[in-house]
């Protein structure tokens, strides 16, 4: 199958490829871009451990070809953190509430994390609860995701954490 | 998993989609969202050899209310759906279905056209559409036809669409105002199709209730209307035997087929349950 040219902005920069039709975009990310932080876990668009913020949506990266992303602009873990090489507050969230243990799941969690607090900035826990509720983690119980997740909410928004009572 | 190799085409127009499909012929396939059809591809349950991407259609995007009909661009997303002030407004049994489909990534890419025209009997639009009296415009190279929701679901993953054929918009009668609905859906788990699910639609006048509609969601190869059911509460407060011979008559047609969601018999009785609960909630919502 001839291959074709594409062009996207990912983490802010202009990249270039020669694919096939039927390469899935997180093929492209990983392997001809060789940005590994965006994982394949089930391959069956339930995992969420692929997702990446394309044109503000997240989305998971292996249901779409990376044809479809020509011309979009994309984000990725890699395009997290801060200008200063700091971390983002999502990032401090999941170091600082032990938000993971394995760590598989978390790139797709902080991205679209990041995507869910653009949108709601101040979510309630349900509502954190269901805007992850695309992305699987079989260590944590979701427990500290959440608290995570607040944690970086309220950092943003410039107020002080209450973690929640055990 | 990597799906069979296929030629790849990105129309802008629909005239140039309804041509591409025409002229590549059976083996090629429309792409919409593509959260049904590319696990499919993965699978190599479907091995298509073109696909006509339908993203580059800017016509076949938007909500916009046309007189007493909110017309939906098949390549609309779920997402947008929800964020639509005009859905929620006038349509909101459109906005809680939408809710209980699939995860939030799933919702930014699916579409309300793909979700509709594929057939899927675990798709949750399909039994809504037909509660809500929905036309389906389809287009292809001998021109556009409007099927009716309820004439367009024939088997499973079978429908009134010939090939070629695209499912381009979706036109809503806006229900009576002050209406009441309500779609319970009953799932193992976030992102699962209904075990069973039921829609209701209906209007109350002077404590009972004056019409309704009710449509079953992965009770049958296709959707339902539950005619004799929405029959059965005519007239009536919806009190307890009303309720139960609700879900009698709604059982009576169910046929759905034993899975990892159930037994025949557990399916009919939860779906039953959802007819009872989807009526009581949609009458607490009428004005």
């Amino acid at each position: 199958m001839p291959k074709t040219h594409i062009t996207m902005k990912v983490n802010g920069a202009e990249v270039e490829g020669l694919v096939e039709p039927r390469t899935l975009l997180v093929h492209f990310i990983r392997e001809n871009l060789q940005m590994t932080g965006t994982h394949i876990g089930c391959e069956t668009t339930h995992c969420g451990a692929c997702t990446v913020d394309i044109d503000g949506m997240s989305v998971k990266s292996c249901t779409m070809f990376a044809v479809q992303a020509q011309g979009s602009e994309i984000m990725t873990i890699e395009g997290m953190a801060n200008a200063d090489g700091t971390l983002h507050a999502l990032q401090e969230g999941f170091r600082m509430m032990h938000g993971l243990q394995c760590g598989f799941c978390t790139p797709g969690m902080i991205v679209r994390a990041q995507r869910l607090l653009q949108e709601n900035p101040r979510p309630t826990e349900e509502e954190i609860r269901m805007g992850i509720s695309g992305n699987i983690c079989r260590c944590t119980g979701y427990q500290n995701i959440v608290r995570a997740i607040q944690y970086a909410a309220a950092k943003i928004n410039g107020v002080e954490f209450q973690e929640a009572a055990e | 998993m990597i799906p069979g190799p296929f030629s790849y085409y990105r129309p802008t127009t629909l005239a140039d989609a309804v041509k591409l499909l025409a002229t590549l012929g059976d083996e090629a396939r429309p792409l919409a969202g593509g959260h049904s059809l590319v696990p499919m591809m993965k699978l190599r349950l479907a091995t298509p050899d073109h696909l006509v991407d339908l993203h580059g259609i800017a016509g076949l995007k938007g909500i916009r209310r046309d007189g007493n009909k909110v017309v939906i661009g098949a390549m609309t997303t779920q997402h947008q759906l929800l964020a639509s002030d005009e859905i929620a407004k006038s349509i909101p049994i459109l906005h809680e279905t939408a809710t209980v489909i699939a995860d939030p990534q799933v919702r930014y890419r699916g579409t309300i056209g793909g979700n509709v025209a594929n057939g899927d009997p675990g798709n949750d639009m399909p039994a809504v559409m037909m509660t809500l009296g929905a036309n389906y415009r389809l287009e292809g190279a001998s021109g556009a036809r409007d099927v009716a929701a309820v004439e367009f679901y024939q088997g499973a993953y079978f429908t009134a669409l010939e090939p070629g054929e695209i499912l381009t918009s979706i036109s809503i009668p806006v229900p009576a105002a002050g209406h009441g609905y309500a779609y319970e859906k009953l799932k193992r788990k976030v992102g699962d199709y209904a075990t069973a699910a039921a829609a209701v639609v209906l209007t109350m006048a002077g404590g009972k209730v004056a019409s309704c509609t009710i449509g079953l969601t992965n009770l049958s190869e296709t959707p339902l209307l539950a005619t004799d059911a929405a029959k059965a509460v005519i007239g009536t407060n919806l009190d307890a035997a009303t309720l139960k011979k609700a879900a009698a008559a709604a059982e009576a047609i169910m046929s759905p087929a034993a899975d990892a969601r159930g037994p025949v018999e557990y399916r009919k009785h939860v779906g039953g349950i959802m007819v009872a609960r989807a009526l009581t909630r949609a009458m607490a919502k009428a004005g």
